[in-house]
């Protein structure tokens, strides 16, 4: 996302990458910390923060009474949208969603809803209305990898997230109907090394960067590959493989395996 | 509706006691300068960036740094979603927040720079600007901005015939009148004021000296977690 980067970081960077080796001392396929904090906001149903190093990105999960499609009326929608804001990042600037803010809202929508992590069916209300599900992320500090942290934290707010079915006289409130846990795993390729969950720096040389995203049995629900490099059909399989066993690892440690009941 | 009884306000609070606040400074890593507030049930971070190079050009002043500064609700922070996006009120919370904090920044310094500022409001229940400029003051001194002193903001008010500090919500809406203000607490120089509703001459001079007692509780705060952060790196 334009970020601008030293020559000689990047060598050092390819140097390291050589040995297998990367710049904060990571596996290749370690993350950094994750850490995620649900139900901060008062104000919305669901939300969550979550860091991955020092990216920080907070999603917020509205629900409000609304029109189905036409097509599909007896079916809740999902809208997802994601703001760059400039607090996050120097190479952020104010304005409506760029190119970089759509794709990562698309991606991030597209885990979830492929994936079937809410039961779209059972969002139907009295009256003809749906729940219209706004999912909001907010990212707070561009470090790299906002991906992996915008769908986790995504998924970590409609987790926590209540319909607030009394406050519209619908009865008492309940928890969202979550069938599946898509988990986003972002890889870069550096000369031939895979590195998963890529820093601002990798990310930021590399000339292209592959997301997987995985459901609970590691189907894939989601894929998204970014940038002008190219990948061979036996890395994209071995990115796959690895992102969807890295996936249950996250799984693990953020919601004990699964989020269903 | 009735807002004070027995003396108390409806969250318990006494006429001239602000709510709950607590500052976080160097949130961010990738911003020059940062803060964290949560003031009563407001939680807004602030962000600064420079100085540094003015795009568009055309912008920029030939003996001073410039001073933008951008103010915004996240769409989950109010009960009703809020579309993303700049709105006409948020403009003008972005003027007159920058114009408060403009006075005290030494612009000289940085000639052909601006100096951004970016408060982000992550969940809103009244004061979201004053609560926004307190950050974004800390947040320049975070960033190192040379500033001849630190601007402190609340708000004070009307409910039932009395002048009180801080408002709620409730209080805010359906109160007589809301007033924010802020302020060099040192010097005395007031850098911002507003007013809607009805006071009378001797209730705003009630106010606005209710107002200087706020702010001053608040300069503190900002000061007290500056002192708190810069103090523990001088011993390392």
């Amino acid at each position: 996302m334009n970020e601008v980067i030293a020559e000689i970081r990047k060598d050092y960077i390819y140097g390291l990458a050589k040995r297998s080796e990367r710049a904060d001392g990571r596996a290749l396929d370690e993350y950094r910390p994750i850490q995620v904090e649900v139900g901060l906001i008062g104000k919305a149903e669901g939300s969550a923060r979550v860091r991955i190093g020092n990216t920080q990105v907070l999603v917020g999960v509205k629900l409000q009474p609304g029109e189905p499609f036409a097509d599909a009326p007896d079916t809740g929608v999902i809208i997802t949208n994601v703001e760059l804001v400039p607090l996050a990042s120097p190479s952020f600037e104010p304005g409506p969603p760029n190119e970089n803010a759509i794709e990562l809202a698309r991606v991030v929508d597209r885990g979830v809803r492929e994936s079937g992590a809410i039961d779209l069916s059972q969002l139907t209300l009295p009256d003809g209305k749906v729940w219209l599900i706004f999912i909001d992320v907010h990212v707070l500090d561009h470090d790299g990898n906002l991906i992996d942290a915008a769908a986790l934290g995504a998924l970590a707010a409609l987790v926590n997230a209540k319909m607030p079915l009394e406050r519209y006289g619908y009865g008492p409130d309940a928890a969202l109907p979550i069938k599946e846990s898509p988990i986003a795993v972002t890889a870069v390729d550096l000369d031939g090394e895979i590195m998963l969950d890529p820093s601002l720096d990798e990310e930021t040389i590399a000339s292209s960067r592959i997301t997987v995203i995985s459901g609970e049995q590691g189907t894939l629900a989601g894929m998204q590959k970014s940038g002008t490099g190219t990948l061979s059909t036996e890395e994209i399989l071995s990115i796959v493989k690895l992102a969807s066993s890295k996936a249950m690892q996250i799984r693990e440690d953020v919601f004990g395996g699964s989020t269903d009941g | 509706m009735e807002f004070i009884k027995n003396g108390k306000r409806i969250d318990d609070r006494l006429p001239n006691e602000l709510r709950p606040i607590k500052f976080e400074v160097g949130v961010l890593e990738r911003a020059d300068g940062s803060c964290y507030v949560e003031h009563g049930g407001n939680k807004v971070i602030a962000a600064v960036y420079g100085p540094r190079a003015v795009h568009p050009r055309h912008l920029q002043e030939a003996n001073r740094a410039i001073i933008r500064y951008r103010y915004n609700m996240a769409s989950f922070s109010v009960e009703e979603r809020k579309r993303p996006g700049p709105d006409r009120r948020s403009i003008e919370i972005s003027k007159v927040s920058r114009e408060a904090i403009d006075p005290v920044i030494i612009k000289e310094v940085y000639p052909r720079s601006t100096i951004d500022i970016f408060v982000e409001i992550l969940q809103a229940d009244a004061g979201t600007r004053s609560a926004g400029i307190n950050a974004a003051s800390v947040a320049l001194a975070d960033a190192g901005v040379p500033m001849r002193g630190l601007i402190s903001s609340c708000a004070v008010g009307k409910v039932d015939d009395t002048v009180v500090l801080d408002l709620v919500k409730e209080e805010d809406n359906y109160g007589q009148a809301d007033m924010p203000i802020a302020m060099d607490v040192r010097t005395g120089e007031v850098t911002l004021l507003q007013m809607d509703g009805h006071l009378t001459l001797d209730e705003f001079e009630q106010a606005l000296e209710l107002g200087k007692i706020g702010c001053a509780s608040i300069s503190e705060m900002q000061r007290e977690a500056l002192i708190q952060k810069y103090q523990g790196e001088e011993h390392e």
